[in-house]
């Protein structure tokens, strides 16, 4: 319920957000058009502040037409035919280069570490110390592999959200069902988290120890 | 008490990579006898046909997941005992708490080093 004693145009707001809450589907530029016509045809019987009031209502539909023909003229055709698919197939790229590159890597380090087979004492050690160092480093393609495929389901879900905005807006009416959270398992699945968020082995080992 | 090293271990992954970089790091701490499937339905048929002593498993797979395939060994009479070390990117507590729930030996996070990899072996196959 709105605040009576609030300011005109503080009072207008919480109307308004109370009568989009109540008319969420309603399309926005038959709104307009009715506001236009109540204008139209009480003006002279209006006191200053309804007049304000009022002219402020016009305003506002005129600023939601203004937002609508901008999402309209929104290229959604260039967004889901190219530019999306653009960027995920680059992300792809970077994943199978990645996985070459390490690919060619791994097998040198396979080679030496036959090498190293024949060989005794530290110079043994040594060289298997620094074939371990570098099979833990390539680790990193894996890692970096399943951040750039949640970079991938970011840009699609954004394009899902751009083409439900448009739907919206270029189809008064239209469905726009928003996608729901994953469930279940599918909630476990987050992939590696950034540093700052992660557990690391020793907090793991913790968390598996309280429960003995 | 050492540890049996002669043992069939099993790993998954759907990353080639990095079933290739955990079978180096098994070889290099000496255990030579490895073999590798790339899902948890692959891994699952494997376990079932023939005779391992140790599972290290992905978790974030398709179709079937590494928790899935945990559950599936768990439920398993001739496989239930069988030791599980779950290496994943995934590090959240909910995670943890739903492996060891599942029945988990123990968890390694990506990435991870050659002595946290020695080191949870030892502690799954030792102490069970």
């Amino acid at each position: 319920m709105a605040d009576r004693t609030a300011r005109p145009d503080v009072a207008l707001a919480q109307r308004l957000a109370a009568i989009r809450e109540r008319y969420a589907g309603t399309d926005p530029d038959m709104v307009a058009d009715v506001v236009r016509a109540v204008l139209a045809t009480m003006s002279g019987d209006l006191t200053a502040q309804e007049t304000s009031l009022l002219s402020e209502v016009e305003s506002l539909g005129q600023i939601i037409a203004s937002a609508k023909s901008e999402i309209a003229a929104l290229r959604m055709d260039d967004i889901t035919a190219s530019d999306i698919p653009f960027a995920t197939d680059e992300l792809d790229a970077i994943i199978q280069h990645t996985a070459s590159a390490t690919h060619a890597i791994l097998e040198s380090c396979e080679t030496l570490d036959a090498v190293g087979e024949h060989l005794a004492g530290e110079p043994a050690t040594k060289l298997q110390d620094a074939t371990t160092r570098i099979y833990e480093a390539c680790s990193f393609q894996d890692i970096t592999g399943q951040r750039i495929t949640k970079v991938v389901n970011t840009l699609k879900a954004i394009e899902t959200k751009v083409c439900q905005l448009v739907l919206t807006f270029g189809e008064p009416g239209s469905d726009t069902a928003i996608e729901t959270g994953a469930q279940g398992e599918a909630a476990l699945l987050n992939g590696p988290q950034l540093p700052t968020m992660a557990m690391d082995q020793s907090d793991i080992d913790k968390l598996l120890a309280s429960f003995e | 008490m050492s540890m049996d090293k002669t043992i069939n271990v099993l790993i998954v992954d759907d990353y080639k990579t990095m079933l290739r970089i955990i079978r180096n790091l098994l070889k290099q701490i000496d255990f030579n006898n490895v073999e590798e499937a790339s899902d948890g339905a692959e891994a699952l048929a494997k376990l079932r046909s023939g005779n391992f002593g140790l599972v290290i498993s992905d978790w974030n797979m398709q179709p079937m997941t590494g928790l899935q395939l945990l559950q599936e060994v768990r439920a398993d009479t001739r496989l239930k005992g069988m030791p599980f070390i779950m290496v994943t990117a995934e590090s959240k507590v909910e995670n943890v708490v739903a492996a060891k729930q599942a029945g988990v030996s123990n968890y390694i996070v990506k990435p991870f080093n050659a002595e946290t990899l020695r080191e949870k072996i030892e502690k799954v196959l030792l102490h069970g």
